[in-house]
C-alpha cells in the first residue's frame, strides 16, 4: 500500500457513520442506492465521483421530467440533446452546431474567471463535436446598476468574457444584458457558442472498441474547480465566498492550441470518440464516453499530467482544471496523433483503455483505488418529481388592470427615462470590449435584432440571438416561456433569416420550493409550445437551478439561444432606418399591456400584473409575412417591439440609423399605453416608397394587422396620435442619453 | 508577388490576412509557421494580429524570440516589405524593427470598433493608393495599443515622415500624438494597430483597407518592372 497522499482521507466507515456524503450533496437515500450498486460502501474517491455525477448539474435529477417535454426532433436535426452540442443541417453538406451553458455561481464569487471559463467550456463543447467555432454570444443578468457590487460583477464578467473570446480569436457577436433587483447577488452568465461543420466530420463522445487506448490532451490537472459541479447545484449563501477555490482558472491561449490541434486531429479521420472535460472533469468525460458505448474504462491516474505533487485520485477525478480533452483512437494511430499535438506544442499521454466490464476503474500507484459501474454513475441517479404549487403572487395578480396607473403626460421624459434604463440603453460599453469582427465574417454587428455571420465560401449566413425577459416569465411562466422563444425567432426573422432551432438555458431558483418548481414546469411548457408552433426544436441546453439570493429566487429566466439561416446574404436586414422618405409601418396589434414592461418598472417602480399575451398563430403569421417581404427585397429595416414598446422601437431605429422620423399612430388607447405597452407580435418596418404598393397588396392578403405610421427623415423623432404631438425629441439628444447611460453609471455618476 | 503570413501559436488574424491578400491582391499567399527560419521565398511578409503565446508577460515579448524572427530581421534589412498589424505591430516593436513601445489602453479595456484614421504619409509602399490627409475607416481591436515613445524619438518620427496613420477624431487608446501606425526610416516596415484586413468589403463595415493591399501590389509591380528593365 502506497497511498500516503490518501492516508488522511476518511474511510468508508467514517463516510457512512459521519454522513460525510451529505457535505457533497448526496442524500441518505442516494447513499443507500450507491451502496447497493457497489455491493459495499464507497470509499472517499468513489463517493466523490458519485456525488458529482449525481449532481443536478450533471444528472439533471430534478429537471429531467421537465426536459422530456421539449420537442427535440425535426427534419433538419442531425444531433439532438445528449451530446456536447446539438447539430442542425443547413444544406450543401454543412451543418450548424450550437449550445448555451451557464456559469452563474462561479461568476457570482469570482466574476472574471467564472465568466471566462464559462466561455472556454462552451467553446470546447462545440469543437469536441468536430466543428469550427465561428461565433460567441452571451446572455447576462445583473442587479441594479446603482449598486457597487453589481458594478463590480458587471465590469469583471464582461472583461472575463472579453479576455477569453478575444484571445482565442472567436468573435463575440451578440447577446443581451438586463438589469433587475431580482438578480442581485446571483448574476446570470450564460455563454453560447456556434460552430460550423461538414456532415462527415461530426464526432461523438464515445469510447468505442474494447482495448483501445484513451488519451488526455491539455494542461496538467490541478486542484482547481474541485466540486465545481456540486457548487453549481446548491444555493449561494454567506459561505459561498469560501467556494472561490471551486472556481476554475482559464487559459484561452492553451485552449486555442488544444482547439486547433483537436480540429486537425479530427480532420485526419482517426478519432473514434472525443469529449471535453467540463463539469466534473475527468470523471464525467470518462464515464459518459464509456456509457455511450456500453463499455467500461480503466484509467491509469499516474499517467494523468499533474500540476502539483501528491494529488490524490479524489482530487484528480474531481478537478475541473480547464482546457482538457479526452479522446479514443486505435493504438496504431498513436504516432500520427502525437505528431499533430507536437506541432502545437502539446503532449497527449495515454491515460487509460476501453474495457468490456462496464466499470469505471481507477488505478493509482499500481493499486485499484476505485471501481464503479458506469451505468450506475451515468444512468441510475434517481430522478425526482418535485411537488409543484401555484405561487400566491400569481393568483393575486389575476385581476390586475394595466390602466390603473395614473396617466403619464410627459411622454418625452418617459421615453428618455426608458432609453436611459440600463436594460434598454446602448450596450456599446459591453460589446466594444469584445472582438466581434475577428475571422472577418461578421456581417451584422452587435446592437441590431440578431447578429449575422456569413458562411465562408457560400452565399448564405447564420443569424443568431439570445433572448428572455425574466419579468414576463415571473409574472406568468407559461406565457413568458412562449414569449422568450417567439421573441428570439422574431429577432432572427428581422435580420432576414429563417429560424432553425434553439438551445435553452433554464436559470431558476431552488427546485425544492414547490412554487419554483411550478415556474419551471410552466415555463418549459410555454417554451415547448412555442417551439412546436414555430418549428424550432430544442437541440440541447443547460439547466441552472438554485439561483437564489438573500431575498429569494431570481426571476425565472429560461434563456433562449436561437440560430436562423439567411438563405441569401442579400436578405440581411438591420433595425436602423436607412433613407429619408422611406415609409414606416407597424405590423401587429397594440393593446393595453403594461404588466412586466420596462415602462412599468422605470416609471412606477413595479413589476406586477400579467405579461403581454401571445397568440402563437398570430406570431407565426407575422414572422412568415415579414420573412417573405424581406426575401422579396422590399424591406429596408425591421425591428421587433420589445422592452419599452413601440416608442422605444422607433427611437432605436432612428438612433441606429442616425435619422429622424415623423410618425402618426391611430390607436384607441391612452397615449402613454399606446407608446409603451409591450404587446407581442409587433414589428416596425421601413420600406422604399417604390415598394409600397406591393407591400400593401401583400399585407392585405394576410391576417396580420398593419398600419402605415409615417416617414423616415429629418433630425427629430416626432410622434402624433389623434393629431396631437405626444413625443417630439431630437434624435441626437436621444442618442446621447441612450449611449451615455451605462458609461455614466460605470463612472459612478448619479442618474 | 508571393506573400507570407506568419503564424505564431496564438495568432488569430492569420486567416483574415490570408483572405485579404487573396481577395484584394489576388496573389499567391502562404502561412509560415513560427519555427521556420527562412523567408527568402517571399516578397512581402504580414505579421497578423492575435495573442501570440497568449501575450503573457507583455504583448509580443515572447514571439520576438521565435525562430522565424531572425529571418524576419534579415528580410527587413534586405528591404522586403513587412506589415505588422495589431499584435504584429507589437512584435515589431519588441523586436526593435520599429521604435517605441506599447502600453495598455488608457481606459484599461480592450476596445473594438470602427475608427477613423488620417493618412499622414501616402509616400510609402503601403499607402500610395490613399490621398494625403485622407480620412479612412479601419477598425481597431486591441487591449494594448497605447503607443509610446520618448520626445526625441517622436521628433525623429516626425522629421523622417515615419508617422503613417493618426487617429482622426477619437484616440481610442491614449497613444502619443494620436499615433495609429508608423514605419521605419527606410519605409519598408510598417506597424499599425488598426486592422486593414478587416476592412475589405462594404458589408464588413468598410472597404477602406483594400487600398493598403492594392498599394503594396502596385509598388511591387513598379519595383518589379524597374528590376526587369534595368
Amino acid at each position: 500500500m502506497t497511498q500516503l497522499s490518501t492516508a488522511k482521507e476518511p474511510t468508508a466507515e467514517q463516510i457512512e457513520s459521519l454522513q460525510l456524503y451529505k457535505q457533497m450533496g448526496v442524500s441518505d437515500h442516494e447513499f443507500e442506492l450507491i451502496c447497493s450498486f457497489l455491493g459495499r460502501k464507497p470509499n472517499y474517491t468513489e463517493i466523490g465521483v458519485f456525488s458529482v455525477m449525481w449532481s443536478e448539474h450533471c444528472a439533471y435529477k430534478n429537471s429531467k421530467p421537465i426536459l422530456s417535454r421539449f420537442p427535440t426532433t425535426g427534419e433538419r436535426v442531425l444531433v439532438g440533446p445528449g451530446e456536447g452540442a446539438g447539430i442542425v443541417d443547413i444544406g450543401d453538406n454543412q451543418a450548424v452546431v450550437f449550445k448555451i451553458e451557464s456559469h452563474n455561481h462561479p461568476s457570482a464569487v469570482e466574476p472574471f474567471q467564472g465568466a471566462a471559463t464559462g466561455v472556454g467550456g462552451i467553446i470546447r463543447d462545440i469543437f469536441s463535436m468536430g466543428a469550427r467555432p465561428i461565433a460567441l454570444l452571451n446572455s447576462l443578468r445583473f442587479g441594479n446598476l446603482e449598486n457597487d457590487r453589481v458594478k463590480y460583477l458587471f465590469e469583471h464578467v464582461v472583461s472575463g468574457i472579453a479576455g477569453y473570446g478575444n484571445c482565442i480569436g472567436i468573435p463575440t457577436v451578440g447577446g443581451e444584458v438586463m438589469f433587475d433587483e431580482s438578480y442581485e447577488g446571483n448574476p446570470l452568465v450564460n455563454a453560447m457558442c456556434v460552430g460550423l461543420i461538414d456532415h462527415e466530420d461530426i464526432q461523438k463522445g464515445i469510447a468505442k472498441g474494447i482495448g483501445n487506448p484513451v488519451y488526455y490532451v491539455g494542461p496538467a490537472t490541478g486542484r482547481d474547480g474541485i466540486h465545481g459541479a456540486t457548487f453549481a447545484s446548491e444555493e449561494l449563501n454567506e459561505d459561498s465566498d469560501s467556494k472561490r477555490p471551486s472556481v476554475q482558472v482559464g487559459d484561452p491561449f492553451m485552449e486555442k492550441l488544444v482547439m486547433e490541434a483537436c480540429l486537425e486531429l479530427i480532420q485526419s479521420g482517426i478519432v473514434l470518440g472525443i469529449q471535453d472535460m467540463g463539469a466534473a472533469g475527468l470523471t464525467c468525460s470518462s464515464a459518459e464516453m464509456a456509457s455511450k458505448a456500453g463499455n467500461g474504462m480503466e484509467l491509469y491516474l499516474d499517467q494523468v499530467p499533474q500540476r502539483e505533487e501528491g494529488m490524490t485520485p479524489y482530487e484528480m477525478m474531481l478537478s475541473e482544471s480547464q482546457e482538457r480533452m479526452l479522446f479514443v483512437i486505435e493504438e496504431q494511430h498513436e504516432d500520427q496523433a502525437k505528431a499533430i499535438f507536437a506541432k502545437w506544442g502539446l503532449d497527449c499521454p495515454k491515460v487509460g483503455k476501453v474495457t468490456d466490464d462496464g466499470n469505471l476503474t481507477l488505478i493509482h500507484h499500481g493499486e485499484k483505488v476505485a471501481e464503479m459501474p458506469v451505468s450506475a454513475l451515468v444512468d441510475e441517479c434517481p430522478v425526482y418529481e418535485k411537488p409543484s404549487q401555484v405561487p400566491a403572487y400569481y393568483q393575486e395578480s389575476e385581476s390586475f388592470d394595466s390602466t390603473k396607473y395614473e396617466e403619464i403626460q410627459d411622454l418625452n421624459e418617459a421615453l428618455e427615462r426608458i432609453l436611459a434604463s440600463p436594460t434598454v440603453a446602448s450596450k456599446e460599453w459591453v460589446y466594444h470590449q469584445y472582438d466581434y469582427m475577428v475571422r472577418t465574417n461578421t456581417a451584422i454587428h452587435p446592437g441590431s435584432d440578431a447578429a449575422v455571420v456569413a458562411i465562408e465560401g457560400s452565399n448564405k449566413a447564420l443569424a443568431m440571438t439570445t433572448d428572455c425577459n425574466g419579468r414576463y416569465v415571473y409574472l406568468d411562466p407559461y406565457v413568458g416561456g412562449k414569449i422568450a422563444v417567439s421573441e428570439a425567432a422574431r429577432n432572427v426573422v428581422c435580420s432576414g433569416a429563417e429560424p432553425l432551432a434553439i438551445t435553452d438555458n433554464l436559470n431558476f431558483g431552488s427546485p425544492e420550493k414547490p412554487e419554483i418548481f411550478w415556474q419551471l414546469e410552466q415555463a418549459a411548457d410555454g417554451v415547448s409550445q412555442a417551439c412546436e408552433s414555430l418549428s424550432t426544436p430544442v437541440i440541447g441546453g443547460n439547466v441552472s437551478l438554485y439561483n437564489e439570493n438573500a431575498n429569494g429566487a431570481i426571476y425565472p429566466t429560461p434563456v433562449i439561444g436561437m440560430v436562423g439561416l439567411v438563405h441569401d446574404v442579400n436578405h440581411m436586414t438591420t433595425q436602423s432606418f436607412k433613407t429619408a422618405g422611406d415609409v414606416i409601418y407597424v405590423l401587429g396589434e397594440t393593446k393595453a399591456e403594461l404588466g412586466g414592461s420596462e415602462f412599468q418598472h422605470v416609471v412606477f417602480g413595479k413589476t406586477e400584473g400579467r405579461p403581454p399575451e401571445l397568440d402563437l398563430q398570430k406570431e407565426k403569421a407575422l414572422q412568415a409575412a415579414v420573412l417573405h417581404m424581406i426575401q422579396s427585397g422590399w424591406i429596408n429595416s425591421a425591428h421587433d417591439c420589445s422592452e419599452g414598446g413601440l416608442a422605444t422601437a422607433i427611437a432605436e431605429s432612428c438612433i441606429s440609423g442616425g435619422i429622424g422620423a415623423a410618425v402618426e399612430v391611430d390607436m384607441d388607447l391612452r397615449h402613454d399605453i399606446a407608446m409603451f405597452s409591450e404587446s407581442q407580435s409587433r414589428i416596425v418596418l421601413s420600406i422604399q416608397p417604390e415598394w409600397q404598393t406591393q407591400f400593401e397588396t401583400y399585407m392585405s392578403e394576410t391576417n396580420v394587422p398593419w398600419q402605415n405610421i409615417g416617414e423616415v427623415g429629418g433630425e427629430q423623432l416626432q410622434v402624433k396620435k389623434q393629431h396631437e404631438v405626444i413625443i417630439d425629441a431630437s434624435v441626437s439628444r436621444l442618442t446621447a442619453i441612450w449611449k451615455e447611460a451605462i458609461p455614466a453609471k460605470m463612472r459612478g455618476e448619479q442618474s | 508577388m508571393h506573400v507570407a503570413v506568419l503564424v505564431f501559436p496564438g495568432s488569430n488574424c492569420d486567416v483574415d490576412c490570408y483572405k485579404a491578400v487573396e481577395q484584394t491582391m489576388e496573389q499567391p499567399v502562404s502561412y509560415v509557421w513560427h519555427d521556420k527560419d527562412d523567408l527568402t521565398a517571399y516578397d512581402g511578409i504580414i505579421i497578423p494580429g492575435g495573442f501570440s503565446y497568449g501575450d503573457y508577460l507583455r504583448s509580443g515579448s515572447i514571439a520576438r524570440f521565435a525562430p522565424v524572427m531572425s529571418a524576419l530581421v534579415k528580410a527587413a534589412e534586405e528591404g522586403k516589405w513587412i506589415l505588422g498589424i495589431c499584435n504584429g505591430f507589437q512584435i515589431l516593436l519588441e523586436a526593435g524593427l520599429l521604435p517605441g513601445a506599447m502600453l495598455k489602453n488608457e481606459n484599461l479595456k480592450f476596445q473594438c470598433f470602427q475608427s477613423t484614421l488620417t493618412v499622414e504619409n501616402n509616400q510609402t509602399v503601403f499607402t500610395s493608393d490613399y490621398e494625403h490627409q485622407e480620412k479612412i475607416t479601419i477598425p481597431i481591436a486591441h487591449g494594448e495599443g497605447n503607443y509610446y515613445c520618448d520626445p526625441q524619438t517622436l521628433a525623429q518620427l516626425e522629421q523622417h515622415n515615419q508617422i503613417v496613420f493618426r487617429y482622426a477624431d477619437h484616440n481610442p487608446n491614449g497613444s502619443v500624438d494620436h499615433i495609429a501606425g508608423i514605419c521605419n526610416k527606410q519605409g519598408n516596415v510598417l506597424g499599425m494597430m488598426p486592422h486593414p484586413e478587416r476592412a475589405i468589403h462594404d458589408w464588413l463595415g468598410s472597404a477602406d483597407g483594400r487600398r493598403m493591399f492594392t498599394s503594396i501590389l502596385k509598388a511591387w509591380r513598379e519595383h518589379h518592372d524597374t528590376v526587369i528593365n534595368s
